[in-house]
């Protein structure tokens, strides 16, 4: 449906700001008399606090005040159940033991705030850390996901008889019948290790209580403004409008800025009124590692049940599911892990069950793929296996058991992150599949190619792979669309964005209504002063929801233009058009009116009204779906691997995906990169490291290895395909994590390949040593 | 803490300030003079966002102290083109769709400003090596380098 703006590669509103160093990020903002918090971190994992003495510090010149738990008084308590759990699943066990803003007699992970110090400048804030003295009791941590179920193991609460955190089993059809008739059977331990969504800016949080006007203004950098802001609100016994949360522009998000972390967004609106001066605290990159969010880590025993033809039965799947030292997330990690295990073949029974975890390490919540990335690595893992036992090309197996489109709308039985039961809308998975095999020259490569380098001495190997993407779930977003006396138009949502280009997407999607350029067309994000309805920027769901709701308000707009211009010309409303900033008669072009002009005759300011019309050229909607859209594609990816230094260089990265309609197929694009670079990064550079005593060893950039740019792609093609989604007028699904998503399955894939299938790998995060090692053992 | 006396000269303009040895220059430039385009991510010198030209070569200001600056040039992201008038490279990154979230983005053009007056006719081999010391989350880097092909086009020679 692509017309004069919508679905054009417009290039972006936001880039000039940027580009020139004038966009506000937030550490950019300062205020008069600001102070700075900094949060003194536990080295231990676990441990018990006997005493927190600060006295010293008090004494240090530019320090203000410091805070521990027992100083908050009555204010300190565990955080919300910022997600609670789906109550639709049958017997399922969950325990909410949520987030506290401060650790309180113990420490449950490395990194947990135990004192926050507030000074004039953040250099003496953390000078003040040496001036602290904390006596501490260190307990044994609790790590191994496996091992934290087995009676007598440390428990992370002690309230609980064991580290269980949750017990979820979901099922479909019948496993065992199946698993009873199949000719093969095969089951595998697969292991998929943690990763931090290190969005390049770490987070950040500024208050002000303005006493006079009692207003409170906080900017966050936050996916969720909203929530935050009634979150805020509710804590400090404020109403709603009188606290404002900003977004400003923010540094990337991937996930854990969705989080509310407590530390800040509950103690420093407490302390910024009692002080009565703004306050400032910057995340430096330290904490982020350690205090953040992040996720991944799971365990999974998985079984695939087949007919001698390669015919799935069924799939079994018993996971752990690693959700750090507190759960205020709920299960959608684990939830998505279960929804996209089998989402895009025909599985007619499956089994799964989900075992989360405590453990004394910092708490999971969605990062880029949020559960999905294991599910599909664990499914492609299996696939491939299968395909070895029944020697079947890879390509084979897949295509033979892929849903076809005839099948959709599909139900899944599966109860997913958005508590509805999970239904496929659309899609052409086996298209997608053959397009990335004829894109990357599959069977060339295969026949050809591959056989001469081989004889040449070369370890190149092939991985083809294909997936799914949950996206655009509920519950709703809202928009307000207003065309201005100036003739321009302002959008409010209350999303925020992290550099997916809503500006200008959200902007072309009202262009194509009320016909006034892009560049005219100002996008505001994340500002609860502007519109303060909503959930929040996650699940791929910004341009599928919000910008659905933005439709349906600039629909309303449009009717609103030619509603009140019949009136004004006396002609009927299909005589008129609307189009560069202005409203016109058909027949007679000279008769016309500016949208500014118009606006203002929308607002009379003496006379009467009809009954029934509502002022100005503006329209507020919202939209919210039943359940979420699924995106899908296919991945191909050529990789070359040095038998002497085990480095794997990717040659050629081909990725087919299948989003619905595109709003900007630049900014899409873009997205899809980027997940890629996060893919390639999680297969084999990225690694979070926990000691035996919940130490995090990759707590900087030095040791935690993000991809560069030599480390991507020497050629990378994207291969479009669009089956729309029925579920919003725009027929659009999401695509943030789609990148993200199917990479690790590919390259294990491409690398056991390289070795000749020697050896058989079941863990998703590699690297040159671990090569080796699987290499040595073989030998 | 004492204060030193320095003198350095900023995008043109020269500043005399008192700081705490210690001060980063980064926190310098960013907190002291407001030029808040340079950008902080990791303060341990890997991700290349505060990135800036001391006497014209591209360097981490999160690891250089603000009196190491004393008597010498710097320029930031300010110096480049304004959001009205952007420079050819600018340009080049807004045509390609090199920046999303935008917060890498001012280490990068301030890493390339003088690689490309030292390569103006980069191969790619070439770019992907002079960009490989700072770090983007959001692009993978592919747009990049196609704005920096598409720069070396536009930059006068
Ligand atoms: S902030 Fe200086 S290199 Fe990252
Ligand atoms: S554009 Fe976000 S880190 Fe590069």
């Amino acid at each position: 449906m692509a017309g004069k703006y919508f679905g054009q590669p417009i290039l972006r509103n936001e880039d000039a700001q940027l580009l020139s160093g004038k966009a506000r990020f937030i550490d950019d903002i300062d205020l008069p008399g600001m102070l700075h918090a900094a949060f003194l971190r536990s080295d231990f994992a676990h441990a018990r606090i006997k005493k927190i003495d600060y006295s010293a510090a008090l004494k240090r010149s530019g320090v203000v005040a410091v805070y521990t738990a027992e100083d908050f008084g009555d204010f300190w308590r565990p955080g919300p159940l910022q997600v609670p759990p789906p109550t639709a699943i049958k017997g399922s066990v969950f325990n909410a033991r949520t987030l506290v803003p401060i650790a309180k007699d113990k420490v449950r992970f490395s990194g947990e705030p135990l004192a926050v110090i507030i000074a004039e400048s953040r250099y003496i804030a953390e000078d003040a850390f040496d001036d602290i003295i904390v006596e501490i009791e260190p307990l044994d941590a609790v790590n191994d996901l496996e091992k934290a179920l087995e009676p007598g193991a440390p428990l992370v609460h002690e309230d609980l008889d064991s580290n269980l955190a949750a017990d979820v089993v979901q099922e479909r059809g019948n496993y065992e019948e199946a698993r009873a008739k199949a000719d093969v059977v095969i089951s595998r331990k697969i292991l998929v290790n943690r990763n931090a969504g290190a969005a390049l800016e770490n987070r950040g949080f500024v208050v002000e209580w303005e006493e006079r006007s009692r207003q409170m203004t906080v900017w966050a950098t936050t996916q969720a403004p909203i929530p935050l802001r009634n979150t805020i609100a509710a804590r400090m016994g404020l109403f709603e409008n009188q606290v404002r949360v900003i977004t400003p522009f923010i540094g990337g998000g991937f996930g854990p800025k969705i989080m509310t972390s407590q530390a800040d967004d509950v103690l420093l609106p407490w302390i910024a009124m009692k002080l009565k001066r703004p306050i400032k605290w910057i995340e430096d990159r330290r904490e982020n590692f350690l205090a953040t969010t992040s996720e991944r880590d799971q365990v999974h025993y998985a079984e695939i049940a087949l007919t001698k033809e390669g015919t799935i039965l069924g799939v079994k799947d018993v996971f752990y599911h690693n959700t750090g030292a507190y759960d205020p997330y709920g299960m959608t990690v684990p939830l998505n892990t279960q929804t996209h295990t089998v989402s895009n073949y025909r599985v007619p029974n499956f089994y799964t069950q989900i075992k989360m975890v405590f453990t004394n390490q910092m708490v999971v919540t969605p990062v880029r793929g949020a559960g999905r990335p294991q599910g599909v690595f664990v499914m492609e893992r299996l696939m491939d296996a299968a395909a070895r036992e029944l020697n079947m090309d890879p390509a084979e197996i897949r295509m033979k058991n892929l849903l076809i489109p005839d099948e959709f709308p599909l139900r899944t039985g599966i109860i997913g992150q958005d508590f509805v039961e999970g239904v496929l809308d659309s899609g052409n998975y086996k298209k997608n599949l053959e397009k990335t095999m004829e894109i990357v020259g599959y069977e060339k490569f295969r026949k050809e190619i591959q056989p001469k380098l081989r004889a040449e001495g070369k370890h190149v190997g092939i991985g083809i792979v294909t997936f799914t993407e949950g996206t655009a779930v509920g519950p709703y977003e809202g928009a307000r669309v207003t065309i201005g006396a100036n003739g321009k138009v302002n959008v409010a949502t209350g999303i925020s964005t992290q550099g997916q280009g809503h500006f200008t997407s959200f902007a072309q999607i009202v262009a194509e209504q009320v016909g006034i350029d892009v560049k005219d067309i100002n996008v505001v994000t994340g500002d609860t002063a502007h519109f303060h309805w909503g959930a929040g920027t996650f699940a791929s769901r910004g341009a599928a929801v919000a910008g659905s709701a933005i439709h349906n308000a600039a629909v309303k707009v449009r009717e609103k233009i030619f509603s009140l211009a019949s009136k004004i010309f006396e002609e009927p409303e299909e005589n008129l058009e609307v189009g560069d900033g202005k409203v016109w008669v058909k027949s007679n072009p000279s008769q016309s009116m500016l949208l500014g002009d118009l606006a203002l005759r929308a607002n009379p300011t003496r006379g009467t009204i009809e009954p029934g019309v509502e002022p100005g050229l503006e329209a507020t909607a919202y939209y919210g779906p039943p359940y979420g859209a699924t995106g899908a594609g296919a991945v191909a990816m050529i990789v070359n691997l040095d038998p002497e230094t085990m480095q794997v260089k990717v040659e050629h990265f081909v990725i087919v995906h299948d989003c619905g309609t595109a709003i900007n197929p630049m900014i899409l694009e873009g997205q899809v990169y980027g997940g890629i670079s996060m893919g390639i990064g999680n297969a084999f550079y990225e690694k979070m490291v926990y000691d035996d005593n919940g130490q995090l060893l990759s707590a900087s950039f030095m040791d935690y290895l993000m991809p560069q740019a030599t480390d991507m792609p020497a050629k990378m093609e994207l291969g479009h395909l669009v089956t729309t989604t029925p579920l919003n007028t725009l027929g659009i699904k999401g695509v943030g994590e789609a990148g993200a998503i199917p990479t690790p399955a590919a390259f294990v894939q491409a690398v056991e390949d390289a070795l000749h299938g020697q050896v058989e790998i079941m863990e998703s995060n590699l690297n040159p040593s671990r090569i080796f090692e699987y290499l040595q053992k073989k030998q | 803490m004492d204060k030193f006396p320095i003198t350095v000269n900023v995008n043109g303009v020269r500043y005399d300030r008192a700081v705490e040895p210690r001060l980063l220059l980064s926190d310098f430039l960013r907190h002291d003079l407001c030029l808040t385009g340079t950008h902080v991510g990791c303060e341990h010198g890997i991700c290349g966002a505060c990135t800036i030209l001391f006497d014209g070569e591209p360097v981490r200001s999160c690891l250089i102290f603000a009196v190491q600056a004393n008597g010498h040039d710097i320029r930031t992201v300010e110096s480049l083109g304004s959001t009205e008038n952007l420079h050819p490279l600018q340009e080049a990154f807004h045509e390609k769709h090199a920046l999303q979230c935008g917060f890498c983005t001012p280490g990068f053009l301030m890493t390339l400003i003088p690689f490309l007056e030292k390569h103006p006719k980069p191969t790619e081999e070439e770019i992907r090596e002079a960009i490989d010391g700072n770090i983007c989350r959001c692009t993978g880097y592919e747009n990049i380098i196609q704005a920096v092909k598409l720069a070396s086009e536009k930059m006068p020679r």
